[in-house]
């Protein structure tokens, strides 16, 4: 659904590329978090699959599609088929919870029968069942993040991305965003989600792509926040590598 | 639904900004009624001189008993004088060139002289005998003025040659100027107005960067998110366009048609209707100008 041969994202000529080399391939229908510490290339790696940028080299498949060959007047199509959340929600403050919702439909034109049809229905898929006329200060964390997800699956997109979808949220709450999402996967879509949650990625149990200063150190299936495996070779050079510019960059805050 | 989806947005945009379209609707109304004024006096001056230029004449003033100039040296024209001028307008070499003549006697020209100024006091004091009596020569070509003059004033018995039609270009000169300004004035105004569409759609298309943001990663086209924007300027345009047609057609109406028309009984001014034409051209010129500035404005501002 998803594939990455040999991406090399720089933005700053100067400093080392966010993604360098990135070799990875999602499944359709599969669950993937990825992981890694601020500014290791998780954002980036979403917004290659956006196009909302473009990669230095290296090529960039969604849906088997090169997207490097999608033309401008086409990249809306590319999008209507991946839906997007955000750690802030992104809702609309002078809508409720429906025209939230049912915005991401008009806008791409579908039919007022459609939309009145599909938006109690994916709002019931997210557990958000009588809360349409809500606005959403008067929502929950959790709750405002229902509506983000409601809305980013309403066109029935084939991939979901999430970026940090429980970075504003109690470990409770976000467990129950991710009762959702898990759901979400369950009906075939293909859900990827950047975090920094180790206790939800250890309690789900899926697949863990780690990234370390934009490569891809660890890719393992059912994995844990932290690796298992010993760290060895090349990937146990960038690791210590990596260490050491972390500590550096620590030392440097104190 | 796209549609009505469209027009709410519009309406949305619209509200949230009131001040600064109200501000793009009344630049562009005072822009574009400089351009209609400009447009209106060309009209004017078209009109005036498709009505006088077939009605001038190129007058040739024959010597009286107070004429002064050196041609009436030998005082009042000669019956003599004037057979032999009439001979001349009669001769194939001069008659080429013009239509018809009458010779107005000084009793005519006193007549003539009492309609025009009635109101006026100056009759009383003017007597028959002062005012010349005069041939009076329709063109058949108005620029050919030059060959009547050469031929006639070294003439004797004849004072002077003149020529109706350069009185009315002066009139038409002045007119020309002040639509010439009224063009300067307008450009500017034009300028003052694309450069407010321009921050009015920067500042509409910030305030409402949220709902641009998401309509972009749910896939929406590009037409759909910018459309809006576009058609906020091209609104706010067309309703000043539209007020200075309106403004136009009162000025015709009501200060051409009315007032002038009737101190000036003379004068055929353009009318309700005609001005009429202007006002597409002006709505026309309002949209394109506020739809292609809207337009270049999204192309920096907002990332599609």
């Amino acid at each position: 659904m998803i594939r990455f041969e040999n991406v090399t994202k720089v933005y700053d000529t100067n400093a080392r590329p966010a993604l360098d080399a990135v070799n990875l391939e999602i499944d359709r229908g599969e669950f993937t978090f990825l992981v890694g510490a601020s500014g290791s290339g998780k954002s980036t790696f979403l917004r290659l699959i956006l196009k909302e940028d473009r990669a230095t080299s290296g090529s960039v498949y969604v849906a088997g599609q090169n997207v490097a060959n999608i033309s401008s007047w086409r990249v809306p199509k590319l999008r209507r088929g991946i839906g997007v959340v955000f750690q802030d929600f992104r809702l609309l403050p002078q809508k409720n919870v429906f025209a939230n919702v049912a915005f991401a439909m008009q806008v791409i034109g579908k039919s007022r029968s459609i939309i009145r049809e599909t938006v109690p229905e994916v709002l019931k898929t997210v557990g958000l069942e009588g809360k349409e006329r809500r606005m959403p200060h008067e929502l929950s964390g959790g709750e405002q993040q229902r509506v983000a997800i409601a809305r980013a699956v309403v066109n029935r997109p084939g991939i979901l991305l999430a970026d940090e979808p429980t970075g504003n949220l109690d470990p409770i709450t976000s467990m129950g965003i991710m009762g959702v999402l898990d759901k979400i996967n369950q009906n075939g879509t293909t859900v990827v989600m950047a975090t920094h949650d180790d206790d939800i990625v250890n309690e789900m149990r899926k697949r863990v792509v780690e990234l370390r200063n934009g490569v891809v150190v660890r890719d393992e299936a059912r994995a844990l926040y932290t690796s298992m495996i010993p760290v060895v070779g090349e990937s146990r050079r960038m690791k210590d590598a990596s260490d050491a510019e972390i500590d550096r960059a620590q030392g440097v805050q104190q | 639904m796209r549609l009505a989806f469209i027009l709410g947005e519009i309406g949305s945009g619209l509200r949230r900004n009131l001040s600064m379209v109200i501000s793009v609707v009344l630049v562009t109304f005072v822009s574009l009624t400089f351009v209609g004024a400009a447009g209106m006096l060309q009209m004017q001056i078209n009109q005036m001189k498709g009505y006088w230029y077939d009605k001038v004449q190129v007058a040739i003033f024959l010597c009286n008993d107070s004429s002064t100039s050196t041609g009436c040296a030998s005082g009042a024209v000669t019956k003599e004088q004037q057979d032999n001028l009439v001979k001349m307008l009669e001769s194939p070499a001069v008659k080429q060139y013009i239509n018809d003549y009458q010779f107005e006697s000084q009793a005519d020209a006193f007549k003539h002289f009492k309609e025009q100024f009635s109101n006026s006091p100056i009759v009383d004091s003017v007597t028959q005998d002062q005012l010349p009596s005069s041939f009076r020569i329709n063109m058949k070509d108005p620029q050919k003025y030059q060959i009547i003059s050469e031929t006639f004033s070294s003439q004797a018995g004849v004072e002077t040659v003149s020529d109706q039609r350069q009185v009315l270009e002066r009139i038409f000169e002045w007119m020309n100027g002040a639509s010439v300004a009224a063009m300067v004035v307008a450009g500017v105004m034009i300028f003052c107005a694309v450069l407010l569409i321009t921050t009015t759609i920067r500042l509409s298309a910030f305030s409402r960067r949220r709902e641009t943001g998401i309509m972009r990663l749910v896939g929406a086209s590009k037409t759909v998110i910018q459309l809006p924007f576009i058609l906020e300027g091209v609104i706010a345009a067309v309703v000043g366009a539209v007020l200075a047609s309106g403004t136009l057609w009162l000025v015709a109406q009501f200060w051409l048609n009315g007032d002038l028309s009737q101190q000036f009984l003379n004068t055929p001014f353009i009318s309700s209707t005609q001005v009429l034409v202007i006002a597409p051209v002006l709505i026309a010129l309002g949209g394109g100008l506020a739809g292609i500035s809207s337009l270049l404005t999204l192309r920096r501002y907002l990332k599609v």
